[in-house]
């Protein structure tokens, strides 16, 4: 015997009416996969016969039921509660019986249902603006936390595990040197090719050397280190603390008596600023080297000329600023990914918003710090 | 004629070169509330997912009626793991979508319901999980229980056979433990489904259970099967019985002894 050969009957509503009672006869398989039957040919009589008093249900041709025949019979029966007609459902089967009151013995709690509601444009505006401000609070108070951990440490009273920063520092540095080296020396390279193609015009090719050594220290190394790095450690450090959260760690660690912000916040900001401008100077390096590669190769000027060209062209203040620069990166990197890691909900959900977060928030803080330092610069003539 | 709904036949459960259990064999009938029972490690949940098709026996196979699971093809497997309902332990509601959402996922999937019939069926599901009217709440917005219970829901979606639990009372309150496991025995009776529950929670167990399956850590092998009741009338194995009693009936025994000792005295 299998289920499959029997070939479903067509399901039905017949309605039969005799006064006071209206009585409907549920005929045929009601399984997910039938076409089911208009229930408003029912409604409409129940509609138009005013003297209906009480629907009954007669079952002796039903075949095989499923949700389907549930969801009609509970719309029937919620529209009879509406129009004050008693249903009687005390000759369907047992199990749906069951069913029908398994599904009404928990009455809809009063104020759960939720109204989709449109917002008007003012509001929807004034509430973007709520959220800046508010944003902007919890900045304010995370960087404000993040002092008092910092002074904590010069206290030498910051509790975290010594082992943990060397991990982080592990994690940010040596593990992201080759997609470092790759970015950098591309960097340099491209430098070299568009600034080749207007200094050849005057043969003054030489200077491609002035052009990446300054562009790269003074600005594009640091620029790039700090952009792979809210990419690749901003975004980890928020998935982190956003996983910490979401397994109640974070809330383990301050019932034992630890400050979240000195056991898991400073040590990663700790490594990054140690870390960031190393990997600076070493993003100046390759792109140097990009540039090389370039001028050598296509532009008839020698390693030698090229090297000695730089060396002359680029000064130790171009690379301090440089440095300089990307230290203040680090901050700004590893204070957004552990704001947005701290500031994370409790869901799978959030933890990746908290990741994407991090990185638009990492990203918009350096231009912004860039932009400014670069006027300061500019203004200070160094 | 009671119907094997589904039948283990000489299991072996392994990670890597690791055994888990080896050897278990047994039948688990149509309109059934089996419980896999066993203390915390023996691999309950494990047997579990070689159930619902999550992990491949290292030896043996499972059978849905008379179909093999693991020696199906892809498809085919498929089909009959559409005929089952799984709830996990802390409901794995997708956290990103509402609760009207994830119990209508599966049905969208697998069936051609127009939107407005999928919504009333989304609403009478949710309603026979006492959950009316929180159609439009994310999974973080409702207490523990009623992400189990929204769970529950989303498992009965597509009107399944089978349905598992896996220790579906865990974190509740004894209150709404009890009132879980009522709702699973109506479900049983009124949806004529075959009910598999992974807990240890004696209070379910006896409450509930129709059968079940004892699985030991030690030997790693079931070491019992039969309806909790009579095997805790009749089972003569001290490990099942410690289980069955929370293991009072050992003080029970110390203390009878000690007893005796002291009236010998």
């Amino acid at each position: 015997m299998t289920v499959m050969d029997i070939s479903s009957v067509p399901c039905e509503f017949k309605v039969n009416h005799k006064a006071p009672t209206l009585e409907v006869s549920i005929v045929g398989d009601w399984v997910l996969e039938s076409q089911a039957p208009d229930l408003e040919i029912v409604l409409a009589q129940l509609g138009d016969v005013s003297q209906v008093k009480r629907l009954a249900f007669s079952t002796e041709a039903l075949g095989r039921w499923d949700s389907l025949l549930m969801t009609e019979l509970i719309r029937l029966i919620d529209y009879g509660a509406k129009q004050g007609i008693q249903v009687d459902t005390a000759t369907l089967p047992e199990g749906i019986q069951g069913l029908l009151s398994l599904v009404y013995a928990v009455p809809e709690r009063v104020g759960a249902r939720r109204e989709e509601t449109k917002m008007p444009w003012l509001a929807v505006i004034g509430n973007g603006g709520l959220r800046i401000q508010k944003d902007a609070h919890a900045l304010v108070v995370f960087i404000g936390e993040t002092m008092l951990s910092v002074a904590a440490l010069a206290r030498g009273k910051a509790r975290f595990r010594w082992v943990d920063l060397w991990t982080y520092i592990q994690d940010c540095g040596p593990s992201a040197l080759p997609i470092v080296s790759l970015i950098s020396l591309l960097v340099g390279l491209i430098l070299a090719f568009v600034g080749a193609v207007q200094l050849a015009l005057f043969g003054a090719q030489i200077y491609i050397a002035d052009l990446v050594g300054l562009g790269m220290t003074r600005e594009m190394g640091g620029l790039m280190a700090a952009i792979i790095m809210s990419g690749r450690t901003g975004a980890s450090y928020a998935a982190q603390l956003g996983t910490m959260q979401v397994n109640s760690e974070i809330d383990a660690l301050k019932t034992m008596g630890f400050e979240p912000m000195e056991f898991l916040v400073l040590p990663r900001i700790l490594a990054l600023i140690l870390i960031m401008p190393l990997l600076c100077l070493y993003a100046d390096l390759m792109g140097i080297v990009g540039g090389a590669l370039v001028t050598v190769s296509f532009f008839d000027v020698s390693l030698v000329e090229y090297l000695n060209r730089t060396a002359n062209a680029v000064h130790l203040t171009d690379f301090t600023i440089g440095i300089v620069k990307c230290a203040v990166f680090g901050v700004l990197i590893a204070l957004s990914g552990c704001m947005r890691g701290m500031q994370c909900g409790r869901s799978a959900s959030s933890v990746g918003d908290a990741a994407t977060s991090a990185v638009v928030t990492g990203i918009i803080f350096i231009v912004i710090a860039d932009s400014l330092m670069t006027i300061m610069c500019n203004r200070l003539g160094i | 004629m009671i119907l094997a709904s589904l039948t283990i036949k000489n299991m072996t459960m392994a990670y890597g070169d690791f055994i888990i259990q080896r050897d278990l064999d047994f039948t688990i009938n149509r309109g059934d509330i089996f419980i896999i029972m066993g203390g915390s490690g023996c691999g309950k949940s494990t047997l579990l997912m070689h159930l619902i098709g999550l992990q491949k026996p290292a030896k043996g196979d499972v059978f849905y009626g008379e179909e093999s699971l693991w020696h199906a093809e892809h498809k085919v497997r498929q089909r009959i793991l559409k005929r089952t309902g799984v709830l996990f332990q802390s409901g794995a509601l997708l956290s990103s979508m509402t609760l009207a959402e994830n119990i209508a996922l599966p049905i969208t999937e697998h069936t051609c319901l127009g939107a407005q019939r999928i919504r009333e069926i989304v609403s009478y599901k949710l309603a026979l999980v006492g959950l009316a009217g929180f159609e439009d709440y994310y999974p973080s917005e409702i207490s523990g229980g009623m992400q189990k219970r929204a769970g529950l829901a989303r498992a009965m979606a597509l009107d399944p056979e089978i349905l598992f639990f896996d220790e579906p009372s865990a974190g509740l309150d004894p209150v709404s433990a009890k009132l879980l496991d009522d709702l699973i025995r109506s479900l049983r009776d009124n949806l004529g489904a075959t009910i598999v529950m992974v807990t240890h929670e004696l209070a379910s167990i006896f409450a509930i259970g129709t059968n079940s399956v004892f699985l030991d850590p030690e030997t790693k092998t079931m070491i019992a099967s039969g309806p909790p009741k009579q095997l805790l009338a009749e089972s003569h194995d001290p490990k099942v019985i410690r289980f069955l009693t929370r293991g009072e009936t050992e003080n029970q025994v110390i203390n009878e002894t000690k007893n005796q000792e002291s009236s010998d005295l």
